[in-house]
């Protein structure tokens, strides 16, 4: 009886794998791609390097101004300037209750991921905001009150984007179930809100509440800038994810809505069971998107004058003192951005995965 | 049909109140704070330092009146606005006094329901050339190259003063400021215009400040000043007299560090503006120490141009038109007396 041996595994043909096989095949196949290869290669060394000496190697990382002696990027106006980027004008002592927020939030992403309890989440859920916001604006508990003019930098561009994001969430979803809905009224309604309101720019909404709104008030009713600002940027937000959720109810085939009918469902009980769950999941690449824009927007709200970060950059190169920063501060805001934008996607793909139902 | 666009027409006016504020000052010493509408940031007029603290000639001004209305420098809430929202946070009632660099035209004077209460700062377009031109005023200018944004008033200007001159340029155009200054920067023109007060740190902007220099020919005219409501004239006195306290008392010599000193004066114009006799204060429904505060918490007119503006300040502009009247320039307060 013949026994199968096992055979010495033997080492790839000499010039299929290692570094050079893969050049070979990826960027020198033939004569065009060797061609375009070099010339891509040329123009990395053409950006790269000058980029990486600015950035880093030439770039000045301390010191005071007179002593810049460097030229690459002064990031020595970063670390000046680098609380107002992060919390405005929020007073200095008070630094800790923003980052106290900023550390709960973690807590909240991981305690939703880790808790299993649904009913334990929405509690969970709808606590939350109101600590951040009572932990952040004060007056309750004894916390000294920090008026919204103060608020700004990075902060302001995050709860800007946050309180848009959250709220925008549930109204757009309601939204999006009215526009589909079968009485005339409400239909009309849902539609006529979301269409106007995506038929003007953000920035058309952002000067509605901020400049003609007071306008109406009587004498001495004060509407906070910022709350007016974050309402006009709900409403707009909303519109948008009425009609990404839309999409993805359109998508659920007709057997479902009839399946949950069959089995004696209520409407809401039907939607909130069956449909939403599948609805929501195929939406979620499409909401992400739009929940990115949303933050990218926010900063739009310079133009009312509330100070997020890229506001805050403005701002600090007009300080006599330290004029002529704008590129170090522009740089620095560009990676915040990226940072966050790219967490955001990130994030979302971490909760794609964890609702994949398929096989 | 038409009882329907009457009815909506009622409708619209009643929804719109009363855009008068009927006593400001009642109300901000009552509020005992003053809303004073600042900049986004303007360098040495209205800008936050590195510990978030509002400073600059603007920032003076509502210093200024809160020191004479309460007593304290420090009792202001800025407000930051952009230049489109100004006016109507002051129409709205949002704050009580605008102090934001804007120009005291006939139609903002006479058609936004407003009123300016004097200049704070007299600006006007001026010239930044590099020094390799090598020449020392704007008459020289014949046949040079500008960086201009296209569509604003400083092209306008531009093209109006070099025409009646009888004199050319040539124009290299772009769409920002940031791009204009950019051209120039790397040394596509010879010059730049833009008030003069830009110019100063657009020339601390350059990598080296000292290859250009601001040309003395000022060739429009940009009054600054501070702004109220309209048909407020109990708080439209406060905020002018506040202006020219500040400038009398540069006049009589009186500033934050000899003003207490000043108080045992003999000099009847000190005596009327500190308050020890007279009654100015009395008048403007203020204590009788209401100037003696300014100059004590903020100085006077000239300390607070050479601090954010002038020599002290990295802006380091000229006086010029902002002397005070016995000195060639415009800076002219009424008599205290």
């Amino acid at each position: 009886m013949a026994t199968y041996t096992m055979k010495e595994a033997k080492p790839a043909p000499s010039g299929s794998k290692g570094i050079i096989f893969w050049l070979k095949t990826n960027l020198f196949s033939d004569v065009r791609n060797s061609l375009l290869s070099l010339v891509g290669l040329y123009l990395i060394y053409l950006t790269i390097p000058p980029l990486l000496n600015w950035m880093i190697f030439d770039a000045t990382w301390s010191g005071t101004q007179d002593e810049v002696v460097n030229s690459g990027a002064r990031w020595i106006f970063i670390i000046e300037k680098f609380d107002q980027f992060i919390y405005g004008f929020y007073p200095e002592h008070l630094h800790w209750r923003p980052n106290l927020v900023a550390m709960l939030c973690v807590a909240f992403l991981i305690a939703l991921k880790v808790l299993k309890n649904n009913k334990s989440k929405i509690v969970l859920m709808l606590l939350f905001p109101f600590v951040c916001f009572i932990l952040i604006s004060g007056g309750w508990f004894g916390l000294e009150t920090v008026e919204t003019e103060k608020w700004g930098g990075l902060m302001l561009t995050i709860l800007v984007a946050a309180v848009g994001i959250i709220a925008s969430f549930p109204i757009g979803i309601v939204l999006a179930l009215g526009r589909q809905s079968d009485m005339p009224i409400l239909r009309t309604l849902c539609i006529g809100f979301i269409e106007f309101v995506r038929g003007v720019p953000l920035i058309t909404i952002l000067f509605m509440a901020s400049v003609v709104l007071p306008l109406f008030f009587h004498d001495g009713i004060e509407f906070d800038k910022l709350l007016r600002a974050l309402i006009g940027i709900t409403l707009f937000q909303a519109a948008y994810i009425a009609e990404v959720v839309r999409g993805g109810l359109q998508a659920i085939p007709k057997g479902q809505y009839e399946a949950s009918e069959a089995l004696g469902l209520s409407y809401w009980q039907g939607m909130i069971l069956i449909i939403l769950p599948q609805a929501l999941k195929i939406s979620i690449p499409n909401l992400v998107g739009s929940f990115i824009s949303l933050f990218k927007d926010t900063t739009l709200v310079l133009i009312i004058g509330l100070f997020d970060i890229l506001a805050m950059v403005t701002l600090t190169n007009s300080d006599t003192n330290w004029l002529g920063y704008e590129v170090e501060g522009y740089v620095f805001v560009t990676l915040i951005y990226w940072v966050c934008c790219f967490t955001m996607s990130q994030y979302s793909k971490s909760i794609e995965r964890k609702f994949n139902t398929e096989h | 049909m038409k009882v329907t666009k009457l009815a909506l027409l009622v409708g619209l006016t009643a929804a719109i109140p009363s855009l008068s504020h009927a006593d400001t000052l009642q109300d901000v010493m009552e509020k005992d704070v003053l809303n004073c509408g600042v900049s986004t940031g303007i360098p040495g007029f209205s800008a936050a330092d590195s510990k978030g603290v509002w400073k600059g000639i603007d920032v003076d001004m509502c210093r200024s009146v809160a020191s004479a209305v309460l007593g304290d420098a420090s009792k202001v809430k800025y407000i930051p606005l952009t230049a489109k929202e100004r006016f109507t946070a002051l129409q709205s009632g949002e704050i009580d006094l605008l102090a934001r660099s804007s120009t005291w035209t006939a139609t903002r004077d006479t058609s936004l329901g407003l009123n300016f209460a004097g200049v704070n700062y007299y600006d006007g377009q001026g010239f930044l050339i590099s020094k390799k031109l090598g020449v020392t005023s704007a008459k020289e200018l014949d046949g040079a190259t500008f960086c201009i944004q296209a569509g604003t008033t400083s092209e306008l200007n531009l093209t109006d003063y070099f025409k009646s001159n009888g004199m050319e340029y040539k124009a290299v155009t772009y769409d920002t400021s940031g791009q204009t200054i950019d051209g120039f920067k790397k040394g596509r023109c010879d010059a730049v215009t833009s008030d003069a007060s830009q110019l100063y740190g657009l020339k601390l902007k350059m990598d080296d400040p000292n290859t250009v220099m601001v040309l003395p020919e000022i060739i429009s005219k940009e009054p600054l000043g501070p702004v109220v409501r309209q048909g407020d004239d109990n708080w439209f006195n406060v905020v002018r007299w506040s202006l020219f306290a500040a400038l009398e008392a540069e006049e009589l010599g009186v500033t934050s560090s000899n003003a207490e000193a000043m108080m045992k004066s003999e000099n009847p114009s000190i005596k009327r503006l500190l308050g020890t006799t007279g009654n100015a204060g009395e008048n403007l429904g203020l204590k009788s120490d209401w100037a003696y505060q300014i100059v004590k918490q903020v100085g006077n007119y000239s300390e607070m141009f050479d601090k954010n503006v002038g020599k002290d300040s990295p802006l380091n502009i000229d006086r010029g038109l902002n002397k005070l009247w016995n000195q060639g320039g415009l800076m002219y307060a009424m008599p205290i007396r």
